[in-house]
């Protein structure tokens, strides 16, 4: 279970004029804003929940990805999730959880993606047997088999996607992060990778957090929707509370921004 | 440990993959050698007797260094693990069950053992090939062959554990070229990189002994030819071991601050 309760992070932003005088003057005295990320975040997941999480860019989303992650620590609040705080025990927190970031690789880019996922072996200490049952599984229904052997750096991102998908779950983690997990991907790909993460969750009830800005993620994957804006929670709710009674998911969320102003 | 092990081994393999980077460095290093074997010459041909140590002494430093090169050159640091600080992805290796610290050290290590590797056996073989004195010559005793390797190690940590400052400063600070570059140049030369480190002005010399600088190359390749035995050799190992336990409960106290108030922007 994922608790978070009151939670706010507060980053400084450098800001300076355009031009060399004001650059000069930046050297002496430095003006900060105070970027509000997070304000008061609290939500509730309960084990074998499928969350979207969404927002305009800028909301706060991926700040909340990475608190969960225990990559950062906030300035307020506290968050338990299994009864572990992410920052303070971030080595045992880790262990229980898998990572996606759409936006960046995992996979070590100069050797086989099989020798990738013998280190997550090592690094996670899971047990040979299970390493094999996780790795034959994750093959065959992300059909892996033909690119285990080829280096990260020569896969198409569709193929290597569905390889960090899989190498995120060797280790049978309770609770996946997916942090825009179908960004640049093509039609195919993006159904392999719904339809995979759907499965996933039905067979081993893996709690899955999903932030995008594809609504059509959203709507196939995710019954719970979280909206953020402005770095406070806005709607909590389903699909059907976005759309409001508008057919189409991108223009209702469109309007929904408007009217909330984020 | 076992983790830190495979990730060891994961890119000591890889490193040994990189055959056409480690053929042009081999004919760098054997020019160089022998660039800077000329240099000597003309100046020990000048009054050998001005030098604290003997021609065929100062050629073996030579080639030890050009064989062992990436062990100890403050330069070759890990230009991956600036990238992921700078440009974000060390998120990933912050989400995995590992200490940072201890994964870039074997890390590191195995970037230079396994670049070592690939280097130290043909410029050896050629160095061991050119005539006396220039050549490279055989070590003064069977002890002094063995804490040589010994000593080797020891420095090639030191010099890892130092670099693991460098990479952990950037995380205080935007880019890290400045910090690189004041690094580097202060650790090629104080290391005895340029000159060895006997052949500096006696006042500095003594000071420059002392730093963890000295704790690098200037041990081994000294012990080597006989140049380093005794009370000096034993005052140079403690001092090794010194600096290593200093450099690294260093490197983790301030990975534990860097750590506290990391903030990975973008999304």
């Amino acid at each position: 279970m994922i608790e978070m309760s009151h939670v706010s992070k507060t980053y400084k932003v450098f800001k300076r004029d355009a031009g060399a005088v004001s650059a000069l003057k930046s050297i002496f005295h430095r003006e900060y804003e105070q970027v509000h990320a997070l304000r008061d975040v609290s939500f509730t997941i309960q084990d074998g929940e499928m969350v979207g999480y969404i927002g305009p860019n800028g909301a706060g989303k991926s700040s909340t990805i990475k608190i969960l992650s225990g990559i950062l620590t906030p300035d307020e609040g506290t968050c338990i999730i299994n009864g572990l705080n992410p920052w303070k025990d971030r080595i045992r927190h880790v262990k229980e959880i898998g990572v996606v970031f759409g936006q960046r690789s995992q996979l070590w880019w100069d050797v086989p993606v099989i020798d990738s996922y013998e280190l997550l072996r090592d690094i996670y200490r899971i047990p040979q047997v299970t390493y094999q049952q996780n790795k034959e599984e994750l093959t065959e229904l992300l059909s892996l088999e033909e690119l285990l052997k080829t280096p990260a750096r020569q896969l198409s991102l569709g193929q290597r996607m569905r390889c960090e998908i899989a190498a995120s779950l060797l280790h049978s983690p309770k609770i996946l992060f997916l942090d825009e997990p179908t960004i640049g991907l093509d039609a195919v790909s993006k159904l392999a990778v719904r339809d995979f993460i759907l499965k996933h969750n039905k067979t081993h009830k893996t709690t899955v957090i999903l932030t995008t800005h594809d609504m059509q993620d959203i709507e196939a994957l995710t019954e719970r929707i979280i909206l953020i804006g402005k770095g406070r929670i806005l709607l909590d709710g389903t699909a059907e509370d976005i759309k409001d009674g508008n057919e189409n998911m991108d223009e209702a969320l469109a309007a929904l921004y408007r009217k909330l102003e984020i | 440990m076992r983790k830190y092990v495979s990730f060891f081994k994961l890119r000591f393999v890889m490193g040994l993959q990189y055959r056409s980077a480690a053929l042009a460095g081999i004919a760098t290093q054997i020019f160089w050698g022998m660039m800077e074997i000329l240099m000597f010459r003309a100046f020990y041909e000048a009054d050998a007797a001005a030098f604290p140590m003997t021609l065929q002494a100062t050629c073996s430093y030579v080639w030890m260094q050009q064989a062992f090169l990436t062990l100890f050159m403050a330069w070759m640091m890990e230009g991956e693990i600036f990238e992921a600080i700078v440009n974000g992805n060390i998120s990933y290796e912050l989400c995995r069950p590992i200490d940072i610290y201890d994964m870039w050290f074997a890390r590191s290590m195995a970037n230079r053992f396994s670049k070592a590797l690939l280097r130290c056996v043909p410029v050896l073989l050629i160095s061991v090939l050119v005539r006396e004195p220039y050549g490279m010559a055989a070590p003064v005793s069977a002890q002094a062959f063995f804490l040589f390797w010994i000593t080797l190690f020891l420095g090639a940590f030191v010099t890892i554990a130092f670099c693991m400052l460098v990479y952990i400063c950037c995380f205080f600070t935007v880019s890290s070229v400045g910090v690189r570059m004041v690094a580097v140049s202060v650790v090629e030369f104080f290391q005895g990189g340029v000159i060895p480190i006997p052949f500096f002005p006696e006042k500095i010399r003594e000071i420059v002994e002392l730093l963890p600088f000295a704790a690098m190359q200037n041990v081994s390749f000294r012990v080597y030819s006989g140049d380093l035995a005794g009370k000096a050799l034993e005052k140079a190992v403690f001092l090794q071991v010194f600096w290593l336990i200093v450099l690294i409960a260093a490197g983790k106290g301030l990975n534990r601050i860097a750590m506290k108030k990391i903030v990975v922007q973008g999304g």
